[in-house]
């Protein structure tokens, strides 16, 4: 093998696409887009889904455990860090996220216990628990809204050093930082020795529990860290996307997104949680667009919305038949074509 | 004494309601039996039947016809799904076969609501969601006559699947097929016809427990969170055992019930909608493969 790491791990290609994305997302981004829309219904909800996804991608996609609660933990970090910042006076907002992150790994940790010894279906009912357990206990429980009366709780400022981030660019910058750190973070985890441990366990956990890893704790761990970043998004999109909480926001529905972003996108690259992310996130808003200028509103919202879900339904079994590595391989592919050439 | 009437009660109405959980798991159960697929999209199988069936009713057609014409669509559906989705998925692993299952559930969800709209329909059976005056006066036991029926349609639709699998030639394909496929297409027994009337059946199962819950909570998209309720009957009654499906929806059915009367509202109620998942995982640490299942045996 060739030396040509120059950092840590990393190859020159891999930091001048880091460096790219960054000149593109921290300088193009902000200087050419000036719509507020364009933030607030497109980027931040990409990138608040993109960073669940990431969840859902390490304990699905490099752990292989079958887990459907993602929208579970994202209620649970968002309703922790409206509390966090509640209660306890001058919080910072990076170390409320942190710990709304790590009380939706507490989360995880409890409800990936199953994983030690169902895996399959099995596992995904078990995790469904999770999922319809701790949106009834935020909705039941007045304490956690703070008790609001009406249900619905409007997220607080996001405030850091004393500045509010308050404008669609300022909040988008917010999630660009968050969202690096832990992708980054992410990355790294599945190249080194978790990421493996993760795959050994994915591929044959009996054969990887015989060469000596701890199912225990690599299962926990993935649990745990996918809690986490789900804890984390759910945080964000709370306080950024969808600024007023409501248990109902991280209702099933949105379990499902996430899995589909995460099967669309192909299981076990992290570059598939945002390619996911992007399509069934966009997907609706083309066909609405398509709905209401080609057909000038002729068509009722109630069909768009549910030919978007036949496309879904289709698009997965046909990626499952051709392409089970998803929308992330077949990048690969074609650009493996062109370089042959 | 009138507490322990009251306790009966509470216990008769949620295994009532428990064996439509059955009906819902009955239709998972015997797909599985025939292909090891798990098909997540009975749930969506259920509400597509129903949804169909009403729209048929409202398009003039008499009931009896409707029916029939609905389980020829689901026919169809079992048709295409095998054709488009299980064959060329032949051989791949479980969770591969799983999510595309999801795929078929959203699709069927989808198309049912394109075709038939999103509106809550009423279903009239012409049977009526109160108590029986006869069971009042005899026992001193409120039982609503929906429940009843939902029991005995459960009770009949098992012992004719039961017939069909232990004393016919096409249920004895069947059970050879579930065996090993292979090994049963090579002495020449037909996958595909076999394949066809197991999801034709599970259309009828499906188009059933679909009416049961339509009369009850009315034909809306809600039916699918509900059908969803019958994981954790299968995962206490285990997934290869028609037996199962029924006991572990009286299980389920009982205690959700008894839980939500007594501990509920202590806790502000609508403990329904999580207890059956976490029931089902006390279950899933006994007991994996469920009361009735097969043991799973996994090598390396």
């Amino acid at each position: 093998m060739k030396s040509n790491k120059i950092f840590m791990e990393y190859t020159k290609n891999d930091l001048i696409n880091f460096l790219l994305l960054m000149i593109i997302s921290l300088l193009i981004i902000p200087i050419t887009v000036k719509s507020g829309y364009w933030y607030s219904s497109i980027l931040i909800p990409w990138l608040c889904l993109a960073l669940a996804s990431i969840g859902q991608q390490i304990v699905m996609g490099y752990a292989g455990q079958l887990a459907l609660g993602a929208a579970g933990f994202m209620a649970a970090g968002a309703f922790a860090c409206y509390n966090l910042i509640l209660r306890v006076p001058d919080i910072p907002f990076f170390v409320a996220l942190a710990l709304s992150g790590l009380i939706a790994a507490a989360f995880g940790i409890l409800f990936g216990l199953p994983s030690l010894r169902v895996r399959g279906i099995y596992l995904m009912v078990a995790t469904l628990a999770s999922q319809f357990f701790i949106v009834w206990m935020i909705d039941k429980f007045g304490w956690f809204k703070n008790y609001d009366s009406s249900g619905i709780i409007t997220a607080q400022d996001i405030v850091i050093m004393g500045k509010s981030f308050t404008s669609p660019l300022e909040m988008y910058l917010v999630i660009v930082f968050v969202v690096t750190v832990l992708t980054l973070l992410a990355i790294n985890m599945a190249r080194g020795s978790t990421g493996r441990n993760w795959m050994a366990v994915r591929d044959m956990d009996i054969a990887a529990e015989s060469m000596g890893i701890s199912l225990l704790r690599t299962k926990l761990q993935a649990f745990a860290i996918s809690a986490f970043y789900c804890g984390v998004a759910g945080a964000l999109f709370a306080f950024t996307y969808l600024k007023s909480l409501e248990p109902v926001a991280f209702d099933i529905k949105l379990s499902f997104k996430i899995l589909f972003m995460v099967i669309l996108g192909g299981l076990g690259t992290i570059s598939g949680a945002f390619i996911g992310a992007a399509f069934i996130l966009l997907f609706p808003v083309l066909l609405n667009s398509i709905g209401n200028n080609v057909f000038h509103g002729a068509i009722d919202a109630t069909i768009i919305s549910s030919i978007e879900q036949v496309v879904f339904g289709v698009l997965i079994i046909i990626f499952m038949i051709y392409e089970p590595l998803g929308m992330a391989k077949l990048w690969d592919n074609i650009r493996l074509k062109f370089k042959k050439k | 004494m009138t507490e322990l009437l009251f306790f009966v009660e509470v216990v008769v109405a949620g295994l009532l309601a428990g064996t439509m959980y059955s009906l819902v798991a009955l239709g998972f159960v015997l797909i599985y039996k025939a292909s090891s697929t798990f098909n997540f999209a009975q749930g969506a199988m259920v509400f597509f039947a129903v949804l169909a069936f009403v729209g048929f009713m409202e398009l003039g057609l008499p009931f009896f016809l409707a029916f029939i014409v609905t389980i020829l669509l689901m026919g169809l559906v079992g048709f295409c799904t095998e054709r488009l989705v299980l064959k060329p998925l032949m051989n791949q692993s479980e969770d591969t076969l799983l999510m595309a299952t999801i795929g078929l559930g959203f699709v069927l969800e989808g198309l049912a609501q394109a075709a038939w709209g999103v509106e809550v329909r009423r279903l009239d059976l012409g049977i009526g969601d109160f108590p029986i005056q006869w069971i009042i006066d005899t026992f001193g036991l409120f039982v609503s006559a929906l429940d009843l029926t939902a029991g005995l349609v459960a009770a009949s639709l098992i012992l004719g699947l039961s017939i069909l699998f232990k004393y016919t030639k096409m249920g004895l394909g069947l059970r050879a097929v579930a065996d090993d496929p292979g090994a049963a297409s090579s002495i020449g027994i037909p996958l595909n016809n076999i394949m066809l009337l197991v999801w034709t059946a599970a259309g009828v199962v499906a188009l059933v427990a679909g009416m049961m819950w339509g009369a009850r909570a009315g034909v809306q998209f809600a039916l699918v969170d509900l059908a969803l309720k019958a994981l954790p009957v299968l995962i206490i009654g285990g997934f290869s055992s028609i037996p199962g499906a029924i006991v572990g929806g009286l299980i389920i059915g009982a205690t959700e019930k008894v839980l939500e009367v007594y501990i509920g509202p202590y806790f502000g109620g609508a403990i329904e909608g999580w207890a059956p998942y976490v029931l089902a995982i006390f279950f899933l640490l006994y007991r994996p493969e469920g009361l009735f299942g097969e043991k799973i045996i996994r090598r390396v």
